[in-house]
């Protein structure tokens, strides 16, 4: 990209004389671009993020006003068994969508970036889910997985027609297969795009060394994915703390509370039982733990550092 | 330089996401909407059902006060239940305020949210059936008047399933669990239930309770009495849902059931189960649905079977005695006495009774037997109107009658009460913990 921009080179003192920082000022565009965004970010997400914290500390049902609550609010959410098990399901909902997706999404990525036949008929298929909606989803799912009326008994297939929504150990399954059903589409484009950008040269210096195709994929194809693959996990643990839409309508949180996972736990507190405070407490540990997630997984990935792979391409 | 600016823009993006993301649902208050409150008179009511009557309603009003006209906002039932209880909090609800009654009405009247109405609504007082104003009174005193239909929960069978089983329809619990049995074993659900919906499960354990113990059992409940929950006739009801489950009155996949589709009435029209215990609101759906059963006689409804040794009287009734208006104390004293005055010449009116009985509804009114027997389809309504009119008690559905936060937490309890994941004694321990 720059390449393609890049001025016609100037004699070397209008080179220099172009590079030197005025005094006082930094290079690169004003800071004050950055204004539009920075106060959508302050209206729309600092101010209503301090209210919630805020309001944690507060009792309020909706009506009348809040009263002065002091940590009241978060002993008793965090003793909560409800609470507790929204946190356990969170957690086991992260773990298992990243376990089930990523591996799902990096093939599929690395075969719609291939030259074989058929492929971009079948990129087109594996690329639907992600233009549907999650409530038409979920809506969809729930109409398919009906035990009495759904795809078992259109199909006539009896071992379609289990409990899949209505039984507490099925549930959670069956939310986090949909959940990769509507999210594997969207990796896979970024895992695509990725193998898009190996150089062909890498491929073929390795196919001159006698490397095969699985030693292909594991020797070149995933370690240039590198950072599509920190990029992809972030979306996806970040994603998963504020799955809502979907399960809200495919399950409400039940069975029991079998698909109760915290986004739904915080706005069943907040929305249907009026416990403004305790939905709140559970507002600022997702923010939390969303933010600390996402630096770690910077810190870790040695994002910071951003060193080429292309070195010596 | 780059590189630094590098990562802090993704973190800042990261920490712009998870932030939006959650002030979108999690944020307090939710301001906007379309404006009400305001100085003039205004109504938000629901779409669907019983709509042509209040727009009639409306249309009345407007005509015979054309300086003073009614300004209304339509709203799908979920939608308005989302929003009323922010929009009352906010001192921007308008002059008519729709509501379940309840315990969110006695929330608005702890918060002086509702006027008292006095003396409007004394005339529409004589008329009403006792059982069903009571649930607009707070103390003895008027916060609330039904404003529709009264829709109690029936008991409907499918008289084609139950022949081809030669099963007749019980009145004792006994016979019930005779029937699921019989049921069963010929390779039908006995009982349809939307178990995913939850509320249907609500049903169950109230007629039990009411047939067990009587209305004080849950009047107990309502008034906050240490460990009523654990009342022997709750316990004794719980006890008999999980005996019903285990018999596989409910099939083996209620949970899955869906009741906002209409899922668990469908089970029964299509023969593929027998009962279905359902508010009387289910009926319209089953002529639509099915026609050809209803005409045949092939669709029954019955009162919930007795339970022997019950305290409770069988003529007792539990479901949606009506929906109901209160007039907002935020609004301007000229609206809310337009709001009286709406109330008392067109709430119930001549009128809207005729448009009521008109889509098959039965308004809460008395004296009413001649005009439903004049009616094009008179057997369903002249059931539900005998039902509630000789009803001693109307036990509005405990979801609604309990604060909010206590009725989140009997739904969530039922539910694993219905699941076998917690027994009696564990749902009554975790439901006096809410007192």
């Amino acid at each position: 990209m720059s390449v393609a921009v890049a001025p016609p080179r100037v004699p070397a003192a209008r080179e220099q004389e172009a590079r030197r920082p005025a005094p006082g000022r930094s290079r690169g565009p004003s800071l004050w671009m950055a204004g539009p965004a920075l106060v959508l970010f302050g209206v729309f997400a600092v101010v209503p993020l301090l209210g919630v914290v805020v309001l944690s500390f507060m009792s309020w049902d909706g009506l009348g006003d809040p009263v002065w609550a002091g940590a009241d609010n978060w002993g008793r959410t965090l003793a909560d068994p409800v609470t507790q098990n929204a946190m356990r399901l969170t957690l086991i909902v992260t773990v298992v969508s990243w376990l089930f997706q990523t591996p799902v999404a990096l093939l599929l990525g690395v075969f719609m970036a291939g030259r074989q036949r058929y492929r971009a008929v079948l990129s087109v298929l594996y690329f639907l889910p992600l233009l549907f909606s999650a409530a038409a989803v979920a809506i969809a799912y729930r109409a398919l997985l009906d035990p009495n009326f759904g795809l078992g008994t259109a199909l006539g297939v009896p071992w379609l027609s289990q409990d899949w929504v209505g039984d507490p150990d099925l549930a959670l399954w069956v939310v986090l297969f949909v959940i990769g059903w509507c999210f594997v589409p969207f990796h896979s484009l970024l895992y695509q795009g990725g193998v898009r950008q190996i150089p062909a040269t890498m491929y073929e210096a390795a196919l001159l060394d006698g490397a095969g195709r699985v030693q292909q994929f594991l020797h070149i194809t995933l370690p240039q994915l590198k950072y599509t693959i920190i990029t992809s996990s972030t979306l996806m643990i970040v994603g998963s703390l504020t799955y809502f839409d979907l399960i809200f309508v495919l399950t409400n949180g039940g069975p029991g509370n079998a698909t109760r996972i915290l986004p739904l736990d915080m706005y069943l507190t907040g929305f249907r039982s009026y416990d403004m405070g305790k939905a709140s407490v559970i507002a600022v540990v997702l923010v939390v733990v969303g933010l600390t997630v996402s630096l770690l997984l910077n810190r870790l990935s040695g994002s910071n550092k951003m060193e080429s792979q292309m070195e010596g391409v | 330089m780059t590189l630094r600016i590098g990562r802090r823009t993704g973190a800042v993006v990261a920490a712009v996401s998870v932030a939006a993301l959650l002030a979108a649902c999690g944020g307090g208050k939710q301001p906007g909407g379309p404006a009400a409150g305001g100085d003039g008179f205004s109504a938000w009511a629901l779409t669907g059902g019983t709509e042509d009557m209040f727009r009639a309603q409306f249309d009345s009003w407007n005509s015979a006060h054309p300086d003073d006209e009614i300004s209304v906002e339509w709203f799908a039932n979920d939608a308005y239940k989302e929003k009323i209880r922010t929009a009352v909090g906010a001192g921007n609800s308008p002059t008519l305020i729709y509501n379940w009654s309840g315990g969110t009405l006695a929330d608005y009247v702890a918060n002086g949210n509702v006027v008292d109405l006095g003396d409007s609504t004394a005339e529409l007082d004589e008329r009403l059936i006792p059982s069903v104003a009571e649930n607009g009174k707070i103390d003895g005193t008027t916060y609330a008047v039904p404003s529709t239909h009264t829709q109690p929960v029936v008991l409907y069978y499918n008289q084609e399933v139950l022949d081809a089983a030669g099963v007749e329809v019980p009145t004792t619990y006994d016979e019930l669990l005779d029937a699921v049995a019989t049921l069963k074993d010929d390779g039908t659900i006995p009982i349809a239930l939307a178990g995913q919906s939850v509320w249907p499960e609500l049903m169950w354990i109230q007629y039990l309770t009411d047939r067990i113990g009587g209305p004080e059992v849950f009047q107990a409940v309502l008034d906050g009495k240490e460990g009523a929950w654990s009342d022997p006739a709750i316990v004794e009801a719980t006890t008999r849902i999980q005996e019903l489950v285990k018999a596989g009155a409910f099939g083996d996949s209620f949970g899955s059931v869906n009741a906002d589709q209409n899922a668990d009435t469908a089970l029964v029209h299509t023969g593929k189960a027998g009962f279905v215990l359902q508010g009387s609101w289910v009926y319209p759906n089953f002529m639509e649905a099915a026609p050809d059963l209803v005409e045949s006689g092939g669709l029954g409804y019955t009162t919930f079977p007795t339970v022997e040794g019950g305290a409770g009287d069988p003529d007792n009734i539990v479901g949606n005695p009506s929906n109901f208006w209160s007039v907002s104390a935020d609004a301007s004293p000229e609206a809310q006495e337009s709001a009286k005055e709406f109330i008392s010449t067109q709430v119930l009116s001549d009128d809207a009774v005729q448009d009521l009985l008109d889509i098959g509804a039965v308004p809460p009114i008395v004296g009413l037997e001649d005009t439903i027997e004049e009616q094009a389809d008179t057997d369903h309504p002249s059931f539900v109107y005998g039902l509630v009119r000789d009803a001693p008690h109307f036990q509005l559905s405990w979801d609604q009658a309990l604060p909010a936060a206590q009725s989140q937490a009997l739904l969530d309890n039922l539910s694993q009460l219905f699941l076998g994941q917690i027994d009696p004694e564990q749902f009554s321990e975790a439901m006096d913990a809410t007192l």
